[in-house]
């Protein structure tokens, strides 16, 4: 698993990056109450919108950690907005991307790199 | 930054019980404890939520006929306040539009007690000393914190430590000893919920606090849920719902302005105000529960199911009670009965809405004993 500092997380299967956002920013987010999640051939290059996760508060943007095509988006979270805050690093994903460049994955920090950039914030 | 932020009173305990602090009307304020907004919120609608509210400005009038003073400015009706009652009204401008929303009771003798949004106090303050010069003063009471206790458990709660609390009802207002020290106890909040405001010397304001956290039906709660519960409760938000250009009237608070006083038309605004009353309005509040998509929040377009953009939302957010986002705007009257079909503009997809009444979840004052 890999991190960005606006912590999303990226798993690499082949050529497909599975995204979303760390157990960290859910929990700072609060209880999410709504997901906005990219729908299938949309391109995203890294940084761009890819995602809108909304709490009882706020709207928050999810950048896209890396470029390339969205393949899926997880509609499950439609319904189950709830399984942002429940399985952040798992279950609680928000779309997999075809990856444009798989070099911009390498370039991201590691779980250790990761804890060590949140014990600064 | 930080170091700007005033602290109420209550600063410590918040930050020891685990407290999101937030920079709000120039405090560093509890915006959330470790439950969260959604279970803080429908903790208060089921048993009793207790928020520090100290952030408010809190004043008394005093003068000759500090009511009849007090009228040149606000709204309501204050003379035909009776002792022992407290009345929701409008600080106005020459324009007719909203300075602030305040509450005032007479809880004894010593002229009125206001209570006025934290935000506001200074600018309040100023205008009400300078209108009333001559006639009355208004003196800060600095050295109080505020607290309100929400909720269909608070009154059981508070009976405990205030007897008199359980004879009052919605709005009454009285100067009490309580937690052994001189207290304003009103029936009143901002939730929708039965509940109290309760006005404390500050030394003794984290004891009181601890006091009531100590019955197990009370939780504190943080000032993400009082957003989404006033929301809810379809009550309006200084800043957002109400400001100089908004008209009590346009805002659906037409109750904030007493029938002497429309009968008299003696403080600023007045004209405008009697215009809209007789039906003049190019906008009017509008209650929206948002049918499909994103919450739709302040600054969000309103339009009509054409896709024409006739209105804005001035606060909006996800209900946790009904389980889905609801809105409070702005919109011509043409657009305003309850039922009528309309778009929000979110992120540039127009999702469904439909106009419903207000409140959106029933309020539950206890105005009868």
């Amino acid at each position: 698993m890999r991190f960005t500092k606006d912590h999303e997380w990226v798993v690499v299967q082949g050529d497909v990056a599975t995204v979303g956002i760390t157990a960290y920013a859910a929990e700072q987010l609060g209880d999410v109450v709504f997901v906005e999640v990219p729908e299938a051939g949309k391109t995203v290059k890294q940084g761009d919108g890819l995602a809108v996760v909304e709490s009882v508060k706020a709207a928050s943007d999810v950048y896209a950690p890396v470029s390339g095509e969205v393949i899926e988006g997880n509609t499950e979270l439609s319904d189950a907005p709830e399984t942002v805050n429940a399985l952040p690093e798992s279950g609680g994903w928000f779309a997999k991307i075809k990856l444009a460049n798989p070099a911009e994955v390498d370039a991201l920090m590691d779980r250790d790199a990761y804890e060590a950039f949140l014990a600064t914030l | 930054m930080s170091e700007d932020l005033k602290k109420t009173p209550l600063y410590e305990a918040h930050v020891a019980a685990g407290a999101r602090m937030v920079p709000f009307a120039g405090y560093s304020m509890p915006v959330q404890y470790k439950d969260g907004v959604l279970k803080e919120h429908l903790w208060t609608r089921e048993h009793a939520g207790l928020f520090d509210v100290s952030h408010m400005g809190q004043a008394r009038i005093r003068g000759e006929n500090p009511a009849k003073s007090f009228e040149k400015v606000v709204s309501a009706d204050y003379q035909g306040l009776k002792p022992g009652k407290q009345r929701y009204g409008v600080l106005l401008n020459a324009d007719g539009g909203v300075i602030d929303d305040l509450m005032t009771a007479r809880p004894d003798e010593d002229g009125l007690f206001v209570v006025v949004n934290g935000a506001c106090k200074d600018n309040d303050y100023a205008i009400i000393a300078r209108e009333l010069a001559g006639e009355a003063t208004v003196t800060r009471l600095e050295d109080r914190a505020l607290l309100a206790l929400q909720g269909p458990e608070a009154a059981a709660v508070l009976a405990a430590h205030v007897p008199e609390s359980a004879q009052m009802v919605f709005m009454d207002a009285k100067a009490v000893t309580a937690f052994g020290v001189d207290a304003i106890v009103s029936r009143s909040g901002y939730t929708g919920e039965d509940g109290y405001e309760i006005s404390v010397p500050a030394d003794a304001a984290e004891r009181v606090w601890n006091t009531l956290l100590a019955d197990e039906r009370v939780k504190p709660i943080g000032l993400g849920a009082r957003d989404s519960l006033r929301l809810e409760a379809g009550l309006p938000l200084y800043g957002h719902d109400l400001d100089e250009t908004v008209s009590p009237i346009e805002a659906g608070l037409n109750f904030a302005v007493g029938k002497s006083r429309r009968e008299a038309g003696d403080y600023l605004g007045a004209d405008r105000i009697a215009r809209e009353l007789a039906g003049d309005l190019t906008r009017v509040r509008v209650n929206l529960k948002v049918l499909e998509g994103a919450p739709a929040r302040e600054g969000a377009e309103i339009a009509d199911e054409a896709g024409a953009v006739i209105g804005k939302v001035t606060s909006g957010g996800f209900a946790p009670s009904l389980g889905y986002p609801i809105a409070i705007g702005f919109a011509p009257p043409a657009y305003a009965a309850i039922g009528t079909k309309l778009k929000v503009i979110v992120r540039g997809k127009a999702a469904a809405a439909e106009v419903v009444a207000s409140p959106f979840v029933p309020n539950r004052y206890v105005r009868k004993l």
